[in-house]
């Protein structure tokens, strides 16, 4: 087959930093080819490079389709506007006058969304959609735009269970269609079951491409690690404590309702469910992000009133956020202003900050939880998903709260990362902290929690023992009936 | 650890300034005696109070249109208490401070409990604070002042004027308090995220009402310099002067969008719109060609600093 892209020898640094260092990747056209390696690894780096939305330092681009489209991570699409006028956006209809022809391209919207099967209305609101409705419209638009190459970064972190099926077909229809698609995820399955072949990248460079039917789940991670990789992660049985953590009847309309249980020192409490289910909703309601509208909150054995994070903080509850660009970082501030933010009472004296022991501070979590940036000044913008993730982590952490929340802690993060948070939740939970552990990840829920609570539809559907369940009965629990 | 900022994101406008004095002192010797430089630095300070006040509201991310009108308002208020034999000078200070102090906070109020947009809260401000102004001197200057109280605008102190040295005791305790304090540093993060900010227990709307309570005190400050260096309270006072404030700020490398920059800054935008006024004035430029100038100015240095970070 033919190249339809060609990256040869590409470099690029940030910061000094090498992002990619004579990196390569050759895609044919009409291929689904999966690009793999830890965050960091210069992925995204250099599909920005092929999208040119960044400048190689040096290396050569070849292309030979019609165009390249990227589909972000985090969407930008005009959220006031309508599907069709998003679709159309930069290539509207219009007569001599410049004035627009909507029937026009609400018509050209229908029939790109429907030669996908996308099912959603032209006219609808951009904002009104989901976030999977809105992916789907973006691939549209592209589709639109003649692009021969699509570059989705992670676009099933965001999707569940059934949209990310919608997202699989959609990919096929492309396929079919001769449109090539580079694939980013950390998903497993979606890599074997989509890809035709899979390049590993590490540390900048390129690694490895092949047939997908050559590679097998342990040989491609150890490739993006480097080093062999033990699936299995051991979690000890917990020696729990009293009560850490009580609520009853915690309920906010349109959300959530009813949610009662208690969660112990030591113990780690895995929240499962599809996304939209309403765990991130419960979990914001105890931090007091969005405080509920009913019930009560009870820490050790006390009623606690929760309305903002600062309560919730000052009772010993802390929470790393699953939106991590919206709350969990500054991104213009430094790792040491981000890490020590939620705590900056502990190294002040009158109100003046001690710039000796905050920075002490700030390096004993840069080293404990092995934090990569060039130094402790470097912009949190400017570090890879994992090490903001750790940022956040570390914030919260020398909080030193009793009580952790974790909305998907390891969500957009390599794998080399992940083992590193998986261990150090196990490690917290150890001490006698008690977590309250909310993923979509069925591996990671059921190898860490002590016991899990399904939700469905804002409700608790079933608790189970991760000893004694499967994903296919967590999942039975949580799909609407 | 090293640091990881190659220089210190003023140094450029330092080097402008210090380029800028001179050539001017070149260009007209007379930039560069004692006489002009106090006169410098005396034209300035009621700018710096002004825009070291909007510093903190602009590092939240937000805006004060009100500065002007509340100069004029506060001014009236204090020149009301300052008649001789009246409530003596410290005590009209202190009402033209809290005056201003008051309506900053009823701006931090709308903006934070109303969940208003700064700008509208401010603009509303503006023009209220102004009609108050109007309203409290009949619209007539107030004047007829203690000698106490006009003393503030026009002594010195080891021969440089007072306003210059509040103006100084203003910065080094914003400096202070913005780089230093726990207080300070909650700013910049309401700045930088809000959102992030209010996660990490940052009490948001607490910081905000507090940025704008200071800055409606500057101007209140403003106010009682300026009346008192005018020897009247002028309703029709600091038209505009918001601009120049907010100006110096910009120039100083704050962003509008809050979260980065600083006092230090501020000063030094400051310090260049009065340096280029004063030489301009030296040069016997006409005030219309000032005003352009100023306005490339004011452009061209936010455009530097854009250039310099992409």
């Amino acid at each position: 087959m033919p190249a339809l892209l060609e990256l040869e020898n590409i470099s690029k640094s940030f910061w000094g930093i090498r992002a990619l260092d004579g990196a390569g990747l050759t895609v044919a056209a009409g291929e689904v080819h999966a690009l793999t390696g830890e965050n960091g690894a210069g992925k995204s780096t250099l599909m920005k490079i092929a999208a040119g939305l960044e400048r190689a330092d040096s290396g050569a681009i070849r292309f030979t389709g019609g165009a390249i489209a990227m589909i972000h991570q985090e969407l930008l699409p005009f959220p006031e506007m309508t599907v069709a006028e998003n679709i159309c956006m930069g290539a509207e209809s219009a007569n001599a006058f410049g004035w627009l022809d909507k029937s026009a391209m609400r018509r050209r919207a229908a029939e790109l969304l429907a030669r996908l099967g996308v099912d959603v209305a032209p006219g609808a609101r951009m904002g009104s959609l989901s976030f999977a409705g809105q992916q789907s419209v973006e691939i549209a638009k592209a589709v639109g735009q003649q692009a021969s190459l699509l570059i989705m970064d992670e676009p099933t972190s965001a999707l569940s269970a059934r949209e990310s099926e919608r997202l699989f077909r959609i990919i096929a229809e492309l396929k079919q269609r001769g449109v090539a698609v580079i694939y980013i995820s950390h998903r497993m399955e979606e890599i074997f079951r989509l890809a035709d072949t899979i390049t590993v990248m590490r540390d900048g460079r390129h690694v490895a491409t092949r047939p997908a039917r050559e590679f097998d789940e342990a040989g491609l991670i150890s490739l993006m690690v480097g080093r062999d990789f033990d699936a299995a992660l051991a979690r000890r049985p917990a020696k729990t404590g009293a009560i850490a953590l009580e609520v009853r009847n915690l309920a906010r309309p349109g959300a959530f309702g009813g949610i009662s249980f208690a969660l112990r020192e030591g113990e780690i409490l895995g929240l499962a469910g599809l996304i939209g289910a309403g765990r991130t909703e419960i979990a914001s309601a105890i931090f007091g992000l969005e405080p509920a509208a009913a019930g009560e909150i009870l820490v050790r054995g006390r009623p606690a009133r929760i309305t903002s994070p600062a309560d919730a903080l000052a009772h010993g509850i802390a929470m790393v956020t699953e939106d991590r660009r919206r709350y969990g970082f500054i991104g213009g501030m430094g790792v040491r202003e981000n890490v020590t933010l939620g705590s900056l009472r502990r190294y002040c004296a009158g109100g003046f900050v001690r710039r000796g022991a905050e920075a002490a501070a700030a390096d004993a979590q840069m080293r404990a939880l092995s934090i990569r940036a060039a130094s402790r000044e470097q912009p949190v913008k400017y570090l890879s998903g994992g090490n903001q993730q750790k940022v956040v982590l570390a914030r919260a952490l020398l909080a030193d709260p009793a009580i952790l929340i974790l909305d998907e802690p390891t969500r957009g993060i390599d794998v080399g990362a992940k083992t590193e948070i998986y261990g150090l939740i196990s490690r917290l939970a150890a001490e006698g902290k008690a977590i309250l552990l909310v993923s979509s990840e069925m591996n990671e829920i059921l190898s860490l929690s002590d016991r899990i609570l399904v939700i469905r539809e804002g409700a608790i559907a079933a608790e189970v023992a991760p000893q004694r369940t499967t994903p296919e009965e967590i999942l039975s629990y949580a799909m609407p009936q | 650890m090293k640091r990881t900022r190659p220089w210190p994101p003023q140094l450029g406008l330092a080097i402008a300034l210090a380029a800028l004095m001179a050539g001017l002192a070149l260009a007209r010797p007379g930039f560069f005696t004692l006489g002009n430089l106090i006169n410098l630095v005396r034209q300035i300070s009621i700018n710096g109070i002004l825009a070291a006040g909007v510093t903190y509201v602009l590092l939240t991310g937000g805006v004060d249109l009100s500065l002007g009108s509340l100069v004029a308002l506060t001014g009236v208020i204090a020149a009301g208490f300052a008649h001789p034999g009246g409530y003596g000078a410290a005590m009209a200070v202190a009402a033209g401070i809290a005056a201003g102090a008051v309506c900053g906070a009823i701006n931090g109020l709308l903006v934070t409990r109303g969940r208003m947009a700064p700008f509208v809260v401010t603009l509303g401000m503006m023009t209220a604070a102004r009609g108050l102004a109007l309203l409290a001197s009949g619209g007539r200057p107030v004047s007829n002042l203690s000698a106490a109280f006009t003393r503030i605008g026009s002594g010195d102190f080891a021969g440089i004027p007072l306003p210059s040295w509040i103006l100084l005791a203003v910065a080094l305790a914003s400096h202070v308090f913005l780089r230093h304090m726990r207080m300070g540093r909650h700013v910049y993060a309401v700045g930088g995220n809000e959102a992030a900010a209010r996660a990490s227990g940052v009490h948001v709307n607490r910081v905000k009402m507090a940025c704008y309570t200071v800055c409606g005190a500057m101007a209140g400050l403003a106010g009682v310099v300026l009346a008192s260096r005018i020897t009247t309270g002028q309703p029709n006072a600091g038209i505009g002067y918001e601009l120049d404030a907010i100006a110096a700020v910009v120039i100083g490398g704050t962003s509008l969008n809050g979260g980065a920059g600083g006092i230090g800054g501020t000063i030094l935008g400051a310090l260049l719109i009065g340096v280029i006024n004063n030489g301009l004035d030296l040069l016997n430029v006409s005030s219309y060609y000032q005003q352009v100038i100023k306005g490339v100015i004011i452009v061209g240095a936010v455009w530097l600093d854009r250039s310099k970070k992409s």
